[in-house]
């Protein structure tokens, strides 16, 4: 499998706060990765640093083998690289098709149209007119996802996928993934949920205190080494190391 | 001078205030952005259009293929080069480089063109009317500022609601960070607003030429009647601003009416009056949205 994102030793934060150090990533073109782990752990920094709103402040990104982190932020997205942001963060001023249409802004050619977007996500149809203010969490997420796709993205990164949403739209926006990935989008997403992550993706990344704690196929994942990793020492378990 | 002609030549100034407006009003609303040289900008625009008429002897109208693109030239490169820098969460930095911008503007006309008044000719356009009843004719030039106001007006509407541009506008005007995300140039959309606000407060600074004289120093004025124009409509809302320029040319000239013991400036207080009574009563404007908390 080729790989299209490759993170090495990336350190990132906010001012005189750091909150990655050394992290490092593999994601291989088609695959879908989740990063998981407790809140303030880095997840989001990570995937804001890969969007370019966080600058990095050491280490080296290659997406599909270029040096990303010498590309700035709006130019990122022409690269292949799309984020859902954590608290969707729509454009309340616009409908929600509207959004869907400004995610197409770069005009980077694929595979993605409304058409197609709403094929995937079918709940977003009866919403287009309306303004993304107006809208439901979950409607938000799914037009967050939408506006994603229509950049047609190499890896689309989705942080807090399932953040404050009903059991029951969780559920139906992971059933866009397999429409998503058939797309030919790579997906990297940060979840707190432990068992959804495990579900849907092909890899796991924990990380802790903004370090990589663990990385693994869910299947090869036992539940103590997860909570070893997600929660740091615990007693009884030995410190796991990537 | 009849209470309806009075109406009438209010809402035909407000053409004008309109056009004073507009920049205003859209680098308010895509960028936060309180342009306090705007008014001088327009006496600007008004002397580039007596350098261009001057040296190529065209009509006022005719010099606005020169004016408004070197002033929309101008916006544009003071954006990226200079008003960037002062954009942030405070308000302050670019208050004041505005402020000194206008400063700047007015002395560079005293040394250039000194104190003296002066005024734009366009003809014939300037003293002919069309004659609607005995007591009320409208004057051609009036009515040509008050379409030109409606025309830009509608297309910068249209452009906003109808064209990549426009959502790209009104998505870095929500959130420039996200806007970013979606590959939108925050700085480019910034600099490409200030060359459309450059070139509207242009265009309105010749028709104020034609339409009677102007010096050095009255940027300040012009200024004020655009903010509460922008104040009145709603901040940010370019169908408040026409609204907002028309209720403000109104209020003066029915004010006038009013008032006729005293000067033509007493048409400008009651204008002042509007603009307070708006603001203590309805300060998001009469188009305008009150912001969430």
């Amino acid at each position: 499998m080729t790989t299209l994102l490759d993170v090495s030793g990336l350190s990132a934060g906010y001012g005189a706060f750091q909150a990655l150090f050394g992290v490092d990533l593999r994601v291989d073109e088609g695959e879908t990765v989740a990063v998981i782990g407790a809140n303030g752990a880095g997840k989001s920094t990570l995937l804001r640093t890969l969007a370019g709103l966080v600058p990095a402040t050491g280490g080296t990104v290659r997406f599909a083998g270029g040096d990303l982190l010498a590309v700035p932020a709006h130019r990122r997205v022409a690269e292949g690289i799309a984020l859902v942001p954590e608290g969707r963060r729509l454009f309340a001023s616009l409908t929600a098709e509207e959004n869907l249409l400004v995610g197409a802004h770069s005009r980077r050619a694929g595979p993605w149209t409304v058409a197609r977007v709403l094929g995937v996500l079918p709940l977003i149809e009866p919403l287009l007119g309306r303004p993304a203010d107006v809208l439901s969490g979950g409607e938000r997420q799914a037009v967050a996802i939408g506006r994603a796709l229509m950049s047609n993205p190499r890896l689309m990164l989705w942080d807090e996928a399932s953040l404050g949403l009903a059991p029951v739209v969780v559920r139906r926006l992971y059933e866009a993934l397999p429409g998503v990935i058939e797309g030919g989008t790579t997906v990297l997403i940060v979840e707190q949920d432990i068992s959804q992550a495990l579900a849907v993706s092909d890899r796991v990344v924990c990380l802790l205190e903004g370090r990589v704690s663990l990385v693994g196929a869910p299947a090869a994942l036992d539940r103590e080494a997860i909570t070893a990793a997600y929660f740091g020492r615990v007693t009884g378990a030995p410190e796991l190391r990537p | 001078m009849s209470w309806a002609n009075a109406a009438v030549q209010g809402v035909l100034l407000g053409g004008l205030f309109a056009l004073f407006a507009t920049g205003l009003s859209l680098s308010f609303g895509v960028m936060r952005f309180v342009n306090l040289a705007h008014g001088d900008l327009a006496i600007l625009g008004a002397y580039l259009a007596v350098s261009t008429t001057s040296a190529l002897d065209v009509n006022p109208f005719v010099s606005l293929l020169v004016v408004v693109p070197v002033m929309a030239a101008g916006g544009y490169v003071l954006q990226r080069l200079v008003f960037d820098r002062t954009m942030g969460p405070d308000p302050l930095p670019a208050i004041l480089v505005t402020f000194g911008l206008g400063v700047v503007i007015q002395n560079a006309l005293l040394e250039r063109y000194s104190a003296d008044s002066r005024g734009l000719d366009a003809g014939s356009i300037e003293t002919r009317s069309i004659r609607l009843t005995d007591g009320i004719a409208v004057g051609w030039l009036p009515l040509l500022t008050l379409a030109t106001a409606v025309a830009v007006l509608v297309a910068l509407q249209g452009m906003l609601s109808w064209t990549r541009s426009g959502r790209a506008f009104r998505a870095t005007a929500d959130d420039p960070d996200t806007a970013r995300l979606m590959g939108i140039d925050d700085r480019s959309v910034h600099g490409r607003v200030m060359a459309i606000s450059f070139a509207t407060v242009a265009l309105a600074g010749v028709f104020l030429g034609v339409r009677g004289t102007f010096g050095p120093a009255e940027g300040p004025a012009v200024l004020l009647f655009g903010f509460e124009a922008v104040v009145i409509g709603g901040l940010g809302s370019l169908w408040g601003t026409l609204v907002g320029g028309i209720v403000l040319g109104l209020a003066q000239a029915l004010g006038n009416q009013v008032d006729v013991r005293y000067d033509l400036l007493s048409g400008v207080l009651y204008g002042h009056l509007l603009f307070l009574v708006v603001l203590a009563f309805r300060p998001q404007g009469l188009f305008g949205r009150r912001e969430r908390a």
